[in-house]
């Protein structure tokens, strides 16, 4: 059995007798074998001595047992790390940030506690997928629609914990602004419940978010305060239809106009759903050492050249996506709205996609363009890294540089010029490289992916040119919406206002709700007292990092 | 007549787990609860399958459940190993009991 660090194996073996009792033996895990089943499977520490590795697993099937557990913890100050589906791949997984901590694996509280037609909304537990709450509404045939990301494995709480999106509409796109109320189980073991949750007999609990005095669920999301054990959802009611279309223009310059009439629609709620741009040029520029030169450099005669250049291959420069769900009248009718608006740019160019109605069975709605823009959770998006004749070799996982910038066609310009100089200086060996896209409300976010290796030697130098990318984004003003648990030091420098005031504030609460820093320690940067003072974490680790010398662990690689 | 029943014994103790027959109608229900949405029929929006298919170039079927040549224990390794995108799976998700009867679900009938 492995131990983790900070507790002594006399106090560590007396909690373990006390956590077999709070669940069962058969839910405690301290088997070397079945431990490893909680490493992160697409780790870009993969068998280095930096990997963050638990020491045992915890497996509740409760809220109250989740209670139990953590007044056991707290009582011998082990550092406990809760996940929720561990699916968060990409992102670190069911590894905890500090290795030997006792993993809290919630997967078998998987209740759907209540799904509820009329007003929309599902209360549910961690352990629930996207799949299942999938699964169920249309067992029950309710005429709803879930939002869900791209793999459906994932916890409807721990993605929007995390920040993670979907497809659909606003605002049930952007998970954690489409909760509404959770249960909380604090780190003494004490449960409180957010927004109307908190009076005894709630009947808005999933309907009003807000409750009564300051709104607390902020502090549980990308943070390590409390381990969340219910959450509520908005869901959408079905639409009756989909339209999806693209606009395309032909010129370097028209990403301008693209955007900003873009933008404007959004912002008005005439386009409701995320919209990217992308260049239909972009492989033919990478192709061209010449034209990538141009592309980089920009001046006068380089975009005329490029604009020739997009000509002669008779493909515009860049395209844009919009997709409409609502009545068959209103979905047509905004369409033909939105071509009017790009209609003073030279040249642009329409072209009609998908046009669906609802209800859909199943085996047609798996052979749209992408089942997951229609609410129906699949795991198709791991045929990005899968074995191929594109890619024979296949990868051991991915992950993502995410940065959020502005929407503007000024940035995506700016940031595709920045971070690809970054990733071709560097060698970057990226498996996909998305232009910007509006994930979120008002914003566009870049995603810079990287396949993750078993050859340390690659991990290395994907570490090296994330850390890159990270510095000159923040020099620019842009910084990570989300990220895998290697950088979360990282990315929490680069929030540095004031002195790294941000982080010093939840450094505070951290103390306050917390006080023995016993929940996932490291998460987001936010380090317990403990173990800054002794391990030099958090605010210290900024300041190293600012003074350019070198940081404890795996930072240094 | 003791040592054949000292060789019985270490038989079964080696073979553990997989000495035991599981429950096909139950392997099926963890087959299409946990393996079906990477390794249903359809390659274009089944990682699993199409990666299957990419591998064995027609020679043996993409689909797990059109496979003549599983045994439980070959199961049972990529379960709880993983390879490449594929992670392991936890015993919260699939238990040594299910992982048996997918087992013999996955295992072609005798």
């Amino acid at each position: 059995m492995r131990y983790p660090p900070g507790v002594s194996q006399s106090d560590f073996d007396r909690a373990v007798r006390q956590f077999e009792s709070a669940i069962g033996a058969d839910w405690v895990f301290t088997d070397e074998a079945d431990v490893d089943l909680y490493r992160d499977a697409y780790s870009p520490l993969w068998g280095e001595e930096e990997e963050k590795i638990p020491s045992i697993a915890l497996a509740p099937q409760s809220a109250a047992e989740v209670q139990s557990l953590m007044a056991i913890c707290n009582e011998f100050q082990i550092p406990v790390y809760p996940v929720s589906t561990g699916k968060n791949l990409g992102y670190g997984g069911s590894a905890p940030v500090l290795t030997g901590s006792v993993v809290l694996d919630l997967k078998r509280m998987n209740r759907i506690i209540e799904v509820n037609e009329e007003n929309a909304f599902a209360l549910v537990e961690p352990g629930v997928s996207y799949f299942d709450l999938y699964n169920y509404i249309q067992e029950q045939g309710l005429d709803l629609w879930i939002d869900c990301p791209d793999p459906g494995w994932g916890s409807l709480i721990g993605n929007s914990l995390d920040h993670g999106v979907g497809y659909t509409v606003n605002p049930y796109r952007d998970h954690f602004e489409a909760h509404c109320g959770m249960e909380v189980v604090l780190a003494d073991g004490d449960i409180v419940r957010t927004g109307m949750g908190a009076l005894p007999n709630a009947e808005t609990w999933q309907q009003y978010r807000w409750g009564y005095g300051p709104w607390m669920d902020g502090l549980f999301a990308q943070s390590n305060f409390g381990v969340v054990t219910k959450m509520g959802f908005w869901l959408s009611p079905a639409p009756e239809a989909f339209r999806s279309g693209s606009v395309q223009v032909m010129k370097y310059n028209d990403v301008h106009e693209l955007v900003r009439i873009t933008a404007k629609m959004m912002y008005s709620g005439i386009l409701n759903s995320n919209a990217g741009v992308q260049s239909p040029m972009q492989f033919a520029i990478g192709q061209n050492p010449e034209m990538q030169e141009r592309y980089d450099r920009a001046n006068e005669e380089d975009i005329r050249i490029l604009d020739e250049f997009a000509l002669s291959n008779n493909t515009p420069f860049w395209s844009s996506q919009f997709k409409f769900y609502g009545p068959r009248e209103i979905v047509d009718s905004s369409w033909e709205y939105v071509k009017r608006q790009f209609a003073d740019i030279d040249g642009v160019r329409y072209q009609d996609q998908e046009s669906l109605n609802f209800p859909m069975p199943y085996e047609e709605l798996m052979q749209t363009a992408d089942e997951n823009h229609l609410g129906v959770p699949s795991m198709s998006v791991f045929q990005l890294g899968n074995r191929s004749n594109f890619n024979p070799a296949g990868t051991n996982g991915h992950l993502g540089f995410s940065p959020v910038v502005p929407m503007t066609g000024e940035a995506v310009l700016e940031s595709n010029k920045v971070l690809g100089k970054v990733l071709r200086e560097m060698g970057g060996n990226t498996v996909f490289n998305v232009p910007p896209y509006s994930y979120h409300q008002r914003t566009f976010t870049i995603l810079v992916g990287f396949t993750v290796s078993r050859d340390a030697d690659v991990n290395r130098k994907t570490r090296k040119i994330f850390r890159e990318l990270v510095k000159v984004a923040a020099e620019h003003g842009w910084g990570e919406y989300r990220t895998h648990t290697a950088f979360m030091d990282d990315c929490a420098a680069a929030y540095s206002f004031n002195d790294n005031a941000l982080l010093r504030l939840q450094q505070t609460l951290k103390d306050a709700i917390d006080p023995k820093g016993i929940i996932s320690a490291g998460r987001y940067g936010i380090w317990p007292k403990h173990i800054r003072d002794e391990e030099g974490k958090g605010i210290a680790a900024v300041n190293v990092n600012k003074g350019d010398k070198e940081k404890k662990g795996d930072n240094n690689a | 007549m003791r040592k054949s029943f000292l060789f019985l014994l270490f038989t079964l103790l080696s073979f553990g787990l997989f000495a035991q027959e599981g429950d096909r109608v139950q392997g099926k229900e963890v087959y299409e609860h946990w393996c079906s949405s990477c390794h249903a029929p359809g390659g274009r929006k089944h990682p699993g399958t199409s990666a299957l298919e990419f591998i064995y170039k027609g020679e043996k079927s993409g689909v797990l459940e059109e496979r003549l040549d599983l045994t439980p224990e070959l199961v049972a390794l990529f379960v709880r190993k993983g390879v490449k995108i594929m992670p392991p799976f936890r015993k919260t998700e699939i238990s040594d009991k299910d992982l048996l009867d997918l087992g013999a679900y996955l295992s072609p009938q005798n």
